[in-house]
């Protein structure tokens, strides 16, 4: 019997990651934008907030000072969403501006985000001359993972609501914060018929470049915001490389599956999450190890499925935004 | 420039007419000359070490011996090989993301025929038959989501990627499924002591080019043969009308499903064949990381090359040539392996950003224009 006390929490671990990366794409994708550059833009704003954190700590260590909690957690923080901001500009950059595939862009980023991530978590100790093994910032992780101190004393309602650090409830009060943009207020409403139709939002007067900008980049600091948490969070501020995997493509299957619904995202992530480390729950018995690969695959299975069937029914409300991945020029229409 | 009473724009940007390939090519170069100049400063910056130095180690970890000249090119071909597949999909504006899964697939099946069959057929007969599974297999991987595309107008760019992770977890499956020994999570080299449906070695045994020979002449008569295919043949013709537009193509009388799943299952099937060459030419054993991402790679040489496999040659080349002195860099200085992805990243950026100037031209406004 599988027990949902000890399950779930697991779950939601997992699924924090997926909700910033999913959110932050919905938001993306909303304007049009197909940016295939959320897993590398998650490993940049990971690496970021690990640079930002790793020299704090070694500004604490030589002058010996006393962490201070409050710098403790912005300065990983901005960090983080600095580096994903510039992810976010970049990609703006050759998609809007310069009107590329967004595909390939994508692609690119991904490659450079992960490698960039790669690079730094495995050279950064040579290349700043630091004098320790290997990156552990136990430090600054202690204030991100930090949780209520009476949430243990609450038994199994503590440790299903209560029991996560403080980037865990800001992803769900974000991706709320979104949903309700989205449906709610007129910046939403615009930004929507930018994705749907660029050339008739520009024509109603509607800034589109700016929209698809704006979605684009925050999405891109909320899915840096992902990578933090995993590495700070979740790994203890221990960065090891290629420890992120696949995440970020979960995140982005995670956005068909929820059809382009942020609110919907929160427990489609903690589910997804479930899934991903389902494995490890379900008995295969010894002698049937490879059965842990196939659950492994469910997910992506499920996506697939969804995608397919979204599109055969071919409800209007449920489609992705029409004119996803095309470039707009404005004298092209 | 004047802009005081009259609020204009600062600049106009126009679609050019068709630039002359030879301008086109002379911006991309530049672009390229330009990405190669921030990677060297870059590389300063990281290493300590003067820009041209750099470009000697680089040249070093690609071609320094005739060993790893042969690799380069093998590496090369295997790009090569996973770009030309992706090709004609892309020309008719399907976004097939799914070689690496298609690679994988291709892979998973060459590997099944030699550990079921490796004992059963003769060698002869196995490799014919690795050959029609693996082709078999990538084709009808690629084929799914191009069913589901032409029926239901599924978005093809996120089906695939899925179905590279679901390869990916088949695969993962198989592997523990047959792993040797026991418990190690890998196959392992498959019929090392019959050598049962390895590829064969071209060339005489002391020629140090007759272990990588195979993959690179399968490689140039892929590029041959997709030339020829797209520039002059029928269904060549048929995939550019369908990539231009869908309703012309109906218009003319073009069956556009036929045309779509004809065409992908080609592009998986030439994925399947790389998986073979991987499989049974080159690891002779099946890891989940046998395509090692250059399914996706792959995407970029293929739209940098506009398409054109000639071009595509070059384009892999520049990035395994990255790839391979990357690393020499990143061995030498002590760093990690992942700095060449850094570099990949910077020049795909250029070339990418390149691009618009090649489509579009920026026009000034002129002081004189206000009256």
């Amino acid at each position: 019997m599988i027990n949902f006390a000890m399950l779930i929490p697991k779950a939601v671990v997992q699924g924090i990651p997926l909700l910033y990366g999913s959110t932050g794409e919905i938001l993306t994708e909303k304007s049009g934008n197909l940016n295939l550059g959320i897993p590398g833009v998650m490993y940049v704003g990971a690496i970021s907030g690990v640079i930002g954190a790793f020299f704090y700590e070694q500004g604490l260590k030589s002058s010996g000072a006393e962490p201070v909690a409050f710098l403790a957690v912005m300065i990983p923080l901005l960090c983080c969403l600095l580096g994903s901001l510039l992810m976010g500009l970049l990609y703006c950059f050759l998609t809007v501006t310069l009107r590329a595939n967004q595909n390939v862009t994508g692609l690119a980023m991904t490659t450079f985000g992960v490698g960039f991530g790669n690079f730094f978590g495995g050279s950064l100790i040579k290349i700043s001359g630091a004098d320790v093994p290997s990156i552990a910032l136990s430090t600054t992780s202690k204030y991100f993972s930090a949780h209520l101190p009476f949430a243990d004393k609450t038994g199994w309602f503590g440790k299903i609501f209560l029991s996560y650090g403080f980037l865990a409830y800001l992803a769900i009060i974000v991706s709320v914060f979104a949903a309700i943009i989205l449906k709610k207020t007129r910046a939403g409403l615009h930004l929507r018929a930018v994705g749907e139709n660029p050339a008739t939002a520009d024509s109603a007067g509607i800034n589109v470049t700016g929209y698809k900008y704006a979605a684009t980049c925050i999405g891109c600091m909320i899915a840096g915001l992902g990578g933090l948490y995993y590495v700070m969070d979740y790994a203890c501020g221990v960065w090891s490389n290629d420890a992120f995997g696949d995440r970020g493509w979960l995140a982005i299957a995670l956005v068909i599956f929820t059809i382009w619904k942020p609110d919907v995202s929160i427990f489609a992530s903690i589910l997804f999450g479930g899934l991903y480390i389902i494995y490890l729950y379900i008995p295969t018995g010894m002698d049937h190890m490879e059965l842990q690969q196939l659950y492994k695959m469910i997910p992506y299975v499920v996506t697939l499925i969804v995608l397919v069937i979204t599109s055969m029914r071919n409800k209007r409300e449920n489609q992705p935004p029409a004119s996803l991945g095309l470039p707009y020029f404005r004298e092209e229409r | 420039m004047s802009n005081k009473k009259v609020h204009e724009p600062l600049f106009h940007i126009v679609k050019r007419d068709e630039m002359t390939f030879k301008k086109a090519l002379f911006i991309r170069l530049l672009a390229i000359v330009a990405a190669l100049l921030l990677c060297a400063v870059i590389t300063m910056v990281v290493t300590g070490q003067n820009p041209i130095s750099v470009y000697g180690t680089m040249g070093v970890g690609a071609f320094g011996t005739a060993r790893k000249t042969w690799v380069t090119l093998q590496n090369v071909s295997i790009l090569l090989l996973i770009s030309l597949a992706l090709t004609p999909a892309f020309k008719m504006r399907f976004w097939n993301i799914g070689g690496e899964g298609q690679v994988l697939i291709g892979g998973l099946a060459a590997a099944t025929c030699m550990i079921k069959l490796g004992d059963k057929v003769p060698g002869g007969l196995l490799i014919l038959i690795m050959f029609v599974a693996s082709l078999l297999a990538g084709g009808i991987w690629s084929v799914i989501p191009a069913i589901f595309k032409a029926k239901w107008n599924t978005n093809e760019t996120l089906s695939t990627l899925m179905m590279n992770y679901i390869a990916i977890q088949l695969v993962a499956f198989f592997t523990v499924l047959w792993e040797v020994p026991k418990g190690s999570g890998k196959i392992g080299i498959i019929n090392q002591n019959t050598n049962a449906g390895w590829l064969p070695n071209l060339g005489v045994p002391s020629f140090t080019g007759s272990k990588y020979l195979l993959t690179i002449i399968v490689a140039l008569l892929i590029t041959a043969g997709m030339f020829i295919y797209l520039a002059f043949s029928k269904q060549g013709y048929e995939i550019s009308v369908v990539g231009e537009s869908v309703n012309t193509a109906r218009y003319v009388g073009i069956k556009v499903e036929k045309v779509i799943i004809r065409t992908v299952f080609i592009s998986g099937a030439i994925c399947g064949l790389t998986g073979l060459l991987l499989v049974g030419g080159i690891n002779h054993t099946l890891t989940t990381t046998i395509a090692g991402g250059q399914g996706f790679t792959a995407v970029m040489v293929s739209w940098l090359a506009k398409f054109n496999p000639i071009i595509m040659v070059f384009a892999s080349l520049l990035i395994v040539f990255l790839e391979r002195g990357a690393g020499e860099v990143a061995t030498n200085f002590g760093l990690n392996q992942s700095f060449s992805d850094i570099l990949t990243g910077i020049i795909l950026f250029f070339i990418i950003g390149c691009e618009f100037f090649i489509r579009y031209k920026i026009t000034f406004k002129r002081g004189g224009h206000k009256k």
